[in-house]
């Protein structure tokens, strides 16, 4: 486990579970701006990747810039991204990994049949070798709270 | 020379947090050379092992990508900017060749492979390649047999097949995994049984189903390749979509008659069938080989097109077949070759895809299934339908019925039912005075859509009593004259 750690604001955890459920059975991905360790606001990007969105986002060029300037507008910074896994579990594949940057978190969220699940944080290790998984916070993920799953 | 270098966030922690730095070159590769001197933490994340910059590394002059410059020669002015832009990519997990540990080949195997293995463009590399690929073909017809013997023959080490039909005497002038003791065998087995001859270290996977909107994705996702055998265009554009959704190349082949094509669609960056062939031709207008014919060697070489292509692509060896249609004229023994370009409007892999998810394609292509439970040749047609048992007993009841048949004449030579009048159905509508419009008709083809189209001709032009037989005469030859060869 990675010594980094992330929390999300009220609603940011809804609202990237929000998008990758709208774009089921496709990927979703956006940027997470905040001040360090905090997400303020995720803003959604669109998935412009050639191949087959089922598998695959890409957030191209100018999309980042786009990323970065919306994190300057809103007093903040660039803290990572975020996509989701269409019915496989919350963990960074070896593609993720091949284009991963450092630095940045990357929250995954695992969207199985159509319902947002589980979502976690990663981490580049500085050698590239690997993601270190981090402690995510916030998360009002009603699958981590048992009574509120069979409840709600 | 010294030019500003804008430092996107993540690589800040690289430049003691500064947002812009400056480095020395007369090219941007110098530049970033000199960059990666100052700042040595950056070199990993930009470079590669081998040293090329990474591919979601974007270097931009001013406001233009390098990629459409000189690269990394792209020559500096004072006074420019650089910048360097991420892209992030990412996705779930899926196989990947490069990342895929490739199984190793056994002394057997060595042997068996060696015409491959003696050429560099294959090797053992290649071949490990092929034995930890995969390829599924759907259908076990005309263009899978020949292309999944290949694939087998050449060690593709899993092979899937979709088909659900049962071999019949009229598939063996094409479909050579089936031999004649096969016929009333389900094809997949008949084809399972081939393959391991061929080569026992093959993994066939069979699946006894007909493709659906259902099940595609499920079917498609383990495999490297889709190897499209289809005789139908509702499964042919399910098929298409199904691989763009995945990102999934589809060696695509078709037949008809003397001709057929090859192409390689949804690779990436690549066109599909949709870019060449956005919508199906209207049901009916393009009859299917069982009523247009099919030359049987013709699907041998389409087959093996799309074996070859397969191959390519799971060695990633030579230049694949996309963006190009290759037609083949077997009568005039010749190759055409159209170029075929990535639709930007393209409705599945265009940039505004309206299709994202798999459709209803029999709808798609204006066929309109039985309801449920209801027989595709019965008693519960639609009023303009007569079935072979009613018309039997219509003719024994010595009802006075005028039949024609809208087979061409060589169909007719075949079998015919007695009394009819042949009258093809292209020679309709300049005919049709020959027939009396008083009088109760009773139209008939092979199997019922071309005697559709003419009972649709007759009644249009004031022709009140005309009945379609349903199923044609093969559904008479069933169920009323089993003394009759069927074709």
């Amino acid at each position: 486990m990675s010594e980094q750690r992330v929390r999300l604001e009220a609603g940011v955890g809804a609202a990237i579970r929000r998008h990758g459920e709208q774009t089921y059975p496709h990927e979703c991905c956006g940027a997470l701006v905040g001040i360090p360790g905090q997400v303020t606001t995720a803003v959604a990007l669109p998935n412009t990747t050639e191949e087959g969105p089922r598998r695959r986002f890409l957030v191209r060029p100018s999309d980042y810039r786009i990323a970065e300037q919306r994190a300057g507008e809103l007093g903040g910074e660039l803290l990572g991204f975020y996509h989701s896994h269409p019915d496989h579990p919350a963990r960074p594949s070896q593609f993720d990994l091949d284009h991963a940057w450092p630095t940045f978190a990357y929250v995954i969220v695992s969207v199985a049949t159509g319902t947002a699940r589980d979502m976690t944080v990663w981490y580049l290790k500085e050698d590239r070798t690997r993601f270190e998984e981090g402690e995510l916070n916030g998360d009002d993920n009603p699958d981590s709270d048992p009574a509120a799953a069979l409840h709600g | 020379m010294a030019t500003t270098i804008l430092i996107p966030t993540p690589l800040r922690p690289y430049t003691d947090k500064k947002d812009a730095v400056e480095a020395d070159g007369a090219t941007v590769g110098e530049l970033l050379a000199d960059l990666t001197r100052k700042h040595s933490g950056l070199k990993a994340h930009l470079f590669n092992e081998q040293g090329k910059l990474r591919s979601f590394v974007n270097i931009y002059v001013n406001e233009e990508d390098i990629r459409y410059l000189q690269r990394e020669q792209t020559p500096l002015s004072p006074g420019d900017t650089v910048s360097i832009i991420p892209s992030v990519a990412g996705g779930a997990p899926t196989i990947e060749q490069g990342v895929r540990e490739l199984p190793q080949l056994t002394n057997d195997e060595v042997q068996r492979y060696s015409r491959h293995l003696i050429m560099p463009e294959v090797g053992v590399v290649g071949q490990r390649k092929l034995k930890g690929g995969s390829v599924l073909c759907i259908g076990a017809g005309g263009l899978g047999s020949p292309a999944a013997m290949y694939l087998a023959a050449a060690g593709v080490g899993t092979i899937g097949m979709v088909d659900f039909d049962v071999v019949d005497f009229s598939n063996l002038q094409r479909q050579i995994i089936h031999g004649t003791p096969d016929v009333g065998r389900s094809k997949l087995d008949s084809a399972r049984d081939r393959l391991h001859a061929i080569n026992p270290h093959v993994d066939v996977q069979t699946y006894e189903t007909a493709l659906s909107s259902e099940n595609a994705l499920k079917l498609f996702e383990p495999y490297d390749v889709i190897l499209d055998g289809t005789d139908n265009f509702p499964t042919r554009y399910l098929t298409n979509d199904a691989c763009v959704l995945l990102g999934k190349p589809n060696a695509y082949g078709s037949i008809f008659r003397f001709e057929g094509q090859a192409s390689v669609f949804a690779t990436k960056g690549g066109p599909c069938y949709r870019c060449l062939y956005p919508e199906p031709p209207p049901p009916g207008l393009v009859p299917s080989c069982a009523e247009g014919g099919v030359l049987g060697v013709l699907p041998g070489v389409i087959g093996v097109i799309q074996a070859t292509e397969a191959i390519k692509l799971v060695t990633g060896i030579g230049e694949p077949l996309v963006g190009r249609f290759l037609i083949y004229d077997a009568l005039k023994m010749r190759f055409r070759e159209l170029r075929l370009q990535k639709d930007p409007d393209c409705p599945v892999c265009g940039t505004h895809p309206t299709v994202t998810s798999l459709i209803d394609y029999d709808q798609f292509c204006g066929i309109h299934p039985a309801a449920p439970g209801t027989p595709a040749v019965g008693p519960s047609g639609s009023p303009g339908d007569i079935t072979s048992l009613a018309l039997k007993q219509r003719l024994d009841r010595g009802d006075a019925l005028k039949l024609v048949d809208v087979r061409e004449p060589n169909e007719y030579q075949i079998n015919r039912i007695p009394g009819t009048v042949l009258m093809p159905l292209g020679d309709i509508p300049r005919r049709y005075r020959e027939l009396d419009p008083s009088d109760e008709i009773v139209v008939h083809c092979k199997m019922g859509g071309r005697s559709e189209k003419a009972a649709d001709f007759l009644r249009s032009v004031g022709f009140t009593r005309v009945l379609n037989l349903k199923g044609g005469i093969l559904d008479w030859i069933d169920k009323v004259d089993p003394t009759q060869p069927k074709y």
